[in-house]
């Protein structure tokens, strides 16, 4: 395929006339694709392949090549399971929950861009509403909490629930100093100034967020760790002590949909850091309103992302877990005020600069 | 920390939980929570079942309830003859089991007046703190994932499996050796066995090292365990704790030296470690150095093995004269003994055991109170229990 037929099938796809319910519905669908591909691909490289490796055992190896096929059969073993409803379960409160939880995963994929047309819905508070609807999954595991009717998962559920909610703040701080940075809340902005950036007047790599930001990527990355709720930060499904927590008593296919929406969540988080502070689909050089990017981005965006969820996994495999009082301590007393000195600083240097 | 400030958190405990004590029986406020945790519950590995009564997360009071793993070792003992008693009590701490062998072939050859060669006594010496190494290097990883840090275990299996190797090697099983006899060990030890141990020991020093750094190292290790269940050394001593338990709380009581047994811990160079906080932090301490310190034993035992026959002269069939004898050694998990009351017979007429885990659980009700659920599997998984040592 030459890239001039290329350009002419990208040209042709973006400037196809549909009713707005068509490109709607297949933008969805694209969406409603990506999340169960990035929490395969994140389950299978990180869960099940490095955090083997590191733990010196085998990993799969049997079902596909290198094991790839391990995840799939273990979805078809979640599907074959019985779905069992506790007695006293709030029945419809408790089969809503796990899809509240994928929903809010869900939402936050609508903003993240990938190239400078491929994204799903532009909005002029991008970041404002993916930290937004990435906080409703509390509702979800609020409901499972309490709809299970069991003891642990009620402790689960609060844990949760005090945990996200602390954790949401040092998230939003953290932000700020790229909005600030960038003077815009627009995710697609956000990588342009990226790309088109200068760090005291050198422009050679742009300016990618993470060097003049590396505080608040480090928040950012210890407040994700949170919403994610895993380890250190893992008290809400604690297996150790209150065994899975507000996931005690799911079984079968609404077990998987939280261990989806889990590494769904995992794969927004990491590519919102990338595309926050590694630059994005973008790269520094080239010109950015190049059709090629819309191809090119993905690829470069999934790169970047990859290289945060790293980090993030690598964190969870080698961490032990902080009780819930040092975790709220770790909150309000270090990340919080140590945000809002960022957000000082960097205003501070964008006056004087 | 010293014993005033000890007491000092023990009374605060102790005000905070009757705090809690009392608003549970204000009517305004909410209920208090009964949580059922076990007899299936990871963090009792096994078949514990702990009634906590919680106010918040905060533990009002906390009962363990034992007896779900009852095997009836003692009754099962009066059928079986002497040799036969051995395979049963190797099921006792299912993670040292060559331990649970040798203080009851010790109180029976005490009963028969038999006395092992020095050479099966240096071997059972030997195999003594391999058992001890591979069940502390198991607890060592546990602890770690019991506080939600996965790696830890698995590289304790990792090299655990070097130690259970030799132990296979020399015995032919790898958790039941089943090998100590009245009079002796079974069989001598294989060719090239002597230099593979060292060696191995060598593997298990690097691990201990590893684990200083990995897991007593890290900074929210320290903050889960460090003040964290303290156990007074009064305190201890009346709730007849022994073992590490008992040395994390700086009483130097080890039974390797203190005790009268004609084992070969006297033939050798080493250190009881003592540690005087009496946390959790302390317990995996004193863990983690007297597993270093029995490779050194180890060593020093292979370096200096007497020659000569590893069986004493023992009729072919065993009848025990009649009499009681006591023996009790220094196990991985704390003091093990063998009361034996013998009249006469091929079986004895009645065996009491004294197993290290049910005296450590019995501190648990008054150590969990005020304490917060988080806490309880520190101060669980610290103890150190094995299910089969509690109900025997």
């Amino acid at each position: 395929m030459t890239p001039a037929f290329l350009q002419s099938l990208t040209g042709a796809v973006l400037a196809l006339e549909v009713p707005y319910w068509v490109s709607s519905a297949i933008k969805l669908g694209l969406v409603a694709l990506v999340i169960p591909t990035a929490a395969l691909m994140l389950g299978y490289v990180f869960l099940l392949k490095m955090m083997s490796f590191m733990q010196s055992r085998l990993g799969p190896m049997e079902a596909g090549p290198y094991g790839s096929l391990q995840l799939l059969a273990d979805g078809v073993k979640f599907l074959q399971k019985e779905d069992i409803f506790p007695e006293k379960a709030d029945r419809t409160v408790f089969a809503l929950a796990p899809l509240v939880v994928l929903i809010s995963t869900f939402l936050i994929y609508v903003v993240i861009p990938a190239g400078p047309d491929a994204v799903v819905a532009q909005l002029d508070v991008g970041i404002f509403y993916a930290l937004a609807v990435s906080s409703l999954s509390v509702v979800g595991i609020l409901m499972a909490g309490w709809a299970s009717a069991n003891k642990y998962a009620l402790m689960g559920g609060l844990r949760a629930a005090g945990q996200l909610i602390a954790y949401e703040l040092p998230l939003v701080l953290a932000v700020m100093g790229v909005v600030i940075q960038a003077g815009t809340l627009d995710l697609q902005k956000i990588v342009t100034a990226q790309a088109h950036g200068e760090i005291f007047g050198w422009g050679g790599i742009g300016n990618p967020f993470i060097l003049t930001q590396f505080v608040g990527f480090f928040i950012f990355l210890v407040a994700v760790q949170a919403e994610l709720t895993q380890p250190p930060f893992d008290m809400p499904v604690a297996e150790s002590e209150i065994v899975g927590g507000y996931q005690v008593e799911y079984t079968g296919f609404r077990f998987l949909f939280f261990f989806m929406g889990e590494f769904g969540t995992a794969f927004a988080f990491a590519a919102l850091a990338a595309v926050m502070f590694l630059g994005g689909w973008a790269l520094p050089w080239g010109d950015l309103t190049h059709w090629g990017f819309n191809i090119a981005g993905p690829v470069i965006l999934l790169i970047k992302t990859l290289a945060v969820a790293t980090l993030i996994f690598w964190f969870r495999f080698t961490y032990p877990r902080l009780r819930e009082d040092q975790l709220q301590r770790l909150a309000w007393k270090f990340l919080i005020p140590l945000s809002l000195v960022n957000i000082v600083v960097t205003g501070i240097f964008k006056v004087a600069l | 920390m010293n014993t005033a400030d000890v007491h000092q958190r023990r009374q605060m405990d102790y005000v905070a939980s009757q705090a809690a004590d009392a608003r549970l029986n204000l009517e305004i406020e909410t209920e208090g929570m009964t949580l059922n945790i076990g007899p299936q519950h990871p963090a009792t590995h096994g078949t514990l079942r702990l009634v906590a009564r919680l106010d918040g997360e905060q533990v009002v009071e906390a009962e363990p309830i034992m007896g779900y793993m009852h095997r009836g070792y003692e009754k099962l003992t009066e059928v079986r003859t002497y040799p036969q008693v051995t395979t049963l009590i190797n099921r006792i701490d299912w993670l040292g089991s060559f331990a649970n062998e040798v203080p009851f072939i010790l109180a029976a050859e005490k009963l028969m007046e038999i006395e092992a060669p020095p050479r099966a006594m240096w071997i059972r010496t030997v195999l003594f703190e391999l058992s001890r190494i591979a069940n502390i290097s198991l607890f060592l990883g546990d602890m770690a994932v019991q506080l939600g840090a996965l790696t830890p275990v698995f590289m304790a299996f990792r090299d655990r499996e070097f130690v259970l190797n030799q132990i296979e090697a020399v015995t032919g099983g790898r958790f039941h050796p089943n090998f100590d006899r009245i009079g002796g060990i079974k069989d001598d030890l294989p060719k090239g066995w002597i230099n593979d141990t060292k060696a191995v020991m060598g593997r298990i020093r690097d691990f201990c090292d590893e684990f200083e750094e990995l897991v007593l190292g890290n900074e929210i290790f320290q903050a889960r365990c460090r003040g964290i269940g303290i156990i007074p050394p009064a305190m201890g001593l009346s709730y007849g704790l022994s073992g590490a338990n008992i040395r994390a709380s700086g009483v130097d009581w080890d039974l390797r030296r203190d005790g009268n047994e004609a084992l070969a811990y006297n033939q050798v160079d080493w250190k009881v470690w003592t540690h005087p906080d009496g946390d959790s932090f302390a317990r995996y301490w004193v863990r983690l150095q007297e597993t270093r310190e029995a490779t050194y034993i180890v060593e020093q035992l292979l370096d200096g093995l007497p020659a000569g026959p590893i069986m004493a002269k023992v009729p072919r069939i065993i009848k025990v004269p009649a009499g009681e004898a006591y023996s009790s050694t220094e196990n991985p998990l704390g003091e093990m003994s063998y009361y034996i009351v013998s009249q006469g017979d091929l079986v004895p007429f009645r065996v009491k055991i004294r197993s290290a885990s049910f005296s450590n659980m019995s501190i648990t009700p008054w150590l969990l109170k005020g304490v917060f659920v988080p806490d309880i599997v520190t101060i669980l998984a610290s103890l150190y229990f094995i299910l089969g040592d509690i109900d025997r």
